[in-house]
């Protein structure tokens, strides 16, 4: 038994690319398993705990294809990687075929952080039981959403058994700036409005010069708060800017403020002349939503 | 010359010993002594409530008055075990009803408990006065009403965690005025607000209240007149902590707290407010366990707090925290022996907050000596902090560490994270649970095996190359009690060649793995003293022997093959069709 486990094991580098090569890349590698135990063998075309029809043969993980592992991991990991850059909702029972995006290597975070411009979509995987966090924290979790939401929002108090889908708005988002060396997170559901949010922002990156978000006390009706944040975000020398679901940078103030916590997923704050190229996108986007 | 110890001796003797692991040696030295010590057992516990059966345990031990059952397996936490798989405690009240009427206490996890079990417990045990559920499900505030009206010395009703179908929040109403006996109330898992004034009522007439543990429906305000109602609370769970209240409900509301003197266990907070965080500063000191897990609080609120609590022993936090606050931890909380640390954001993998990273949990390696229990969810880590971290503290007894980006590697170097768990087994001699996670082959296995020899617990997940692995775990880690392993490739071989293996541990849970359907069978065969039970809401039509299982789950048992499966758990014994297996496994 041992020599048949021992003998052909030298995928560790290997490994790591299974799981971060594109899938493009077809995977062809020494195959180690001529042995007599094929009866284990079975095309992994046969099972498929992903998405039917969502990979095609040719991909499968030959490294894979011994006695050991004809079985659904491979699909499990090649899936997961999918899932984690596809946004595929990958469970036990087959779902329903979702557009598989662009394969992103699984890089480290503080890569990401340092392009946040040009960051690819933050897509939610949907893995059973992953993060193994209990179905009563991620409940009591969600239903704090949904609690400061006042029920406005998506419906997310359905507790299924799998993992809650992510279509809920974020409860947190994060807050970078140019030229801050940390990042910050909001609870979005805090603030009422955008000059709440604005004067929280500038607390939080107070020692670096935002510039005249100024005490404006006063701004009454709601109506106004919109465009006179425009106004005069647009006059100071930074912008906020924030990364909607359809990961487009918009201007921080062009849409309702509901809308817009519904829409939100990260906040940067940018110096005003590279927020310029922003505003044609916006105004566009704005037609299409009125 | 009769040198046996007279049983009366001995059963003297024996009322001084309370560890059942001690009671479990004595009851193997001979047979009177087998008899003496069973008459005599008080505190039963099976943490596998399907290795025995409930009649088994009641003819041992007539004179039971605590019964602690396990049911599902721990993966069942992160929905991995389908509804209905079974853990039901109702045989076991049954049982009990009938055989031990004197029972007086029943704590129940990961089991589930009926309306109906609720009230033949309220119906069948006189003395019935501690109650305590964890992760339990199957009941509703109905069963709650039956349990408070008919246990009139109800000493403890606690709720952890439970998914209760809740109809309100009638059943606080009926505990009687005349129940006066209680010590600890933990109702924090339900959502119906209950009467204020009941409440206040059941505090009031309960002096030897100790552990209060209200829920979210609970305001702040009322919190107020519930403590003054009880300052001798060793134990509180608030409510809700957002409430919008006045200057002079607030300065109430702090006198409250600082009448406080005996409060060790702070939890709940939720919602809470930072202008709130004050409130509590009074207490601080005093608390050696406190749980913001739930409170959305972020830093720098949570300093100040965290500076004032010299005498923590016990911390869960968001990662809200941040590394910033760990640090702060490290250097005021001295007494620290266990953190645990979840995350904020929602599923996402990317949703979590970046300024909390490995640097934390090295901080308080470094500073708090008697760290001994880690749970810490962090988006990446490196192999250099974990060394660093063993280094600093080789008396670990738990170490769990949740990487929620599979497959990552050191961020640093790229490199998989076998260096890191490598320092942590060979360092921490006493290391029992381990939780891996991250980029792993074969050789973080192979370290494990060769130096976790007191490790009781494992789980894996997402790791490894081959069967090897598990191998090196069956074969190298001999105190191993528990496994659980999730998407991982391993398979058959190392599970069958290790078989005799699993007779020595509690259970082994493997789903998403490579383990075909004929060498489940073979172990079915091979080893009659194993459940091994295949759990597949997806069976293929036919199901070849190469097919592999969804999961599989085996635990070792005294009471053969259980009665009460779902159609979705296949065994050689219910399903004598799927036939003896041909396989040759080499």
């Amino acid at each position: 038994m041992s020599e048949s486990v021992a003998a052909e094991h030298d995928y560790i580098g290997l490994s790591m690319e299974a799981a971060q090569m594109s899938d493009n890349k077809t995977k062809t590698r020494d195959n180690n398993n001529n042995k007599n135990d094929d009866v284990l063998n079975f095309k992994a075309t046969e099972l498929r705990l992903g998405l039917p029809g969502s990979e095609s043969p040719e991909r499968v993980d030959q490294w894979f294809l011994s006695p050991k592992s004809s079985c659904p991991v491979s699909g499990a990991k090649r899936v997961f990687s999918d899932a984690i850059n596809g946004s595929t909702k990958w469970v036990f029972s087959p779902g329903s075929a979702t557009d598989v995006k662009d394969i992103k290597p699984a890089v480290p975070v503080k890569e990401k952080k340092s392009s946040a411009a040009a960051a690819p979509p933050a897509s939610k995987a949907q893995v059973v039981g992953w993060p193994p966090i209990r179905s009563f924290r991620k409940n009591t979790m969600a239903s704090s959403q949904s609690q400061k939401q006042g029920g406005g929002d998506n419906n997310n108090s359905e507790t299924e058994g799998e993992a809650k889908s992510g279509a809920e708005p974020c409860l947190y988002v994060k807050v970078s700036m140019e030229g801050a060396p940390y990042l910050r997170k909001i609870d979005l559901k805090t603030y009422k409005s955008y000059v709440e949010l604005s004067s929280a922002l500038e607390e939080m990156f107070s020692c670096f010069t935002i510039g005249q978000f100024g005490s404006h006390g006063g701004c009454g009706r709601d109506g106004l708060n919109e465009s006179r944040l425009t106004d005069l975000l647009r006059g100071s020398e930074y912008v906020v800017t924030y990364e909607d679901k359809d990961s487009d940078w918009m201007l921080v103030g062009d849409v309702p403020w509901e809308m817009f916590i519904c829409s939100c997923k990260k906040l940067r704050i940018m110096k005003s002349f590279e927020a310029i190229g922003l505003a044609p996108r916006v105004m566009e986007k704005c037609r299409s939503r009125n | 010359m009769d040198l046996r110890l007279p049983s009366k001796v001995l059963e003297h003797i024996l009322s001084f010993v309370d560890s059942n692991e001690d009671r479990n040696s004595v009851s193997l030295v001979c047979k009177s002594w087998f008899e003496t010590e069973r008459r005599t057992r008080k505190r039963v516990i099976v943490r596998n409530c399907y290795a025995v059966t409930p009649e088994a345990v009641a003819r041992r031990f007539p004179e039971m008055r605590s019964l602690t059952l396990k049911g599902k397996p721990h993966f069942a936490d992160y929905n991995l075990v389908p509804d209905g798989w079974g853990g039901y405690a109702w045989p076991w009240i049954e049982a009990m009803a009938e055989k031990c009427p004197s029972l007086e206490e029943l704590r129940l996890k990961r089991m589930v408990v009926t309306d109906e079990c609720l009230e033949k417990i309220a119906a069948s045990f006189k003395d019935f006065k501690v109650l305590v559920l964890t992760s339990c499900e199957g009941f509703s505030t109905d069963g709650l009403a039956a349990i408070a009206v008919a246990c009139s010395n109800l000493r403890e009703l606690e709720l952890r965690e439970c998914i209760v179908e809740d109809l309100g929040g009638d059943w606080l109403s009926y505990f009687p005025e005349t129940l006066t006996s209680l010590v600890s109330l933990d109702f924090s898992c339900l959502d119906s607000e209950v009467k204020l004034s009941d409440l206040e009522r059941l505090v009031s007439r309960s002096p030897n209240l100790k552990s209060l543990k209200l829920n979210r429906a609970v305001s702040l305000d009322a919190l107020g007149s519930l403590l003054r109602l009880a300052p001798q609370l060793v134990e509180l769970g608030t409510g809700s902590f957002s409430d919008k209240l006045d200057q002079e409900a607030v300065s109430k509301l702090s006198q409250a707290f600082s009448e406080m003197k005996e409060l060790k266990s702070l939890s709940g907070l939720w919602d809470v407010l930072p202008e709130y965080i004050p409130l509590l500063y009074s207490v601080c000191p005093g608390l050696t366990s406190l749980n913001l897990s739930y409170a959305t609080v972020q830093m720098p609120d949570l300093l100040e707090l965290l500076t004032r609590c010299s005498n923590l022993q016990k911390l869960w936090v968001m990662d809200l925290i941040e590394d910033k606050g760990l640090e702060v931890v490290a250097s005021s909380c001295k007494e620290l022996r266990e953190l645990r640390v979840f995350p904020s954001g929602a599923e996402g993998l990317n949703d979590t907050n970046v300024a909390m990273t490995e640097q934390g949990l090295v901080s308080v390696s470094e500073g708090c000596p008697n760290l001994e229990s880690v749970l810490y969810f962090c988006v990446q880590f490196t192999n250099a902090a974990m060394v660093t971290i063993a280094r600093n503290r080789p008396n670990l007894k738990c170490f769990r560490l949740c990487v929620m980006e599979p497959f990552a590697p050191d961020h640093k170097t790229q490199k998989p994270l076998d260096e890191g768990f490598k320092a942590i087994v060979e360092r921490c001699k006493d290391l029992q649970r381990l939780s891996v996670s991250g980029l792993l082959t074969d050789k973080a296995f192979e370290y494990i095996g060769t130096h976790g020899k007191k490790l009781r617990m494992l789980s894996i997940a997402f790791a490894g190359d081959s069967d090897l692995m598990l191998h090196h775990l069956l074969s190298g880690c001999e105190s191993l009690n528990k496994l659980e392993i999730r998407d991982c490739p391993f398979g058959d071989t190392a599970l069958v060649a290790n078989a005799a293996k699993l007779e020595t541990m509690r259970s082994l849970w493997m789903s998403s793995c490579c383990v075909s359907f004929g060498a489940c069978k073979l172990l079915s065969q091979k080893m009659p003293k194993l459940n091994v039970e295949v759990i597949d809401e997806h069976p293929l039509e036919t199901r070849p022997d190469s097919s592999p299982v969804e999961r599989i789950y085996i635990y070792r048992t005294l009471a053969g093959p259980r009665l009460d499966m779902p159609e979705f758990v296949w065994t050689i014994q219910k399903n004598p069709e799927i036939g003896v297996s041909h396989l040759a496994i080499k």
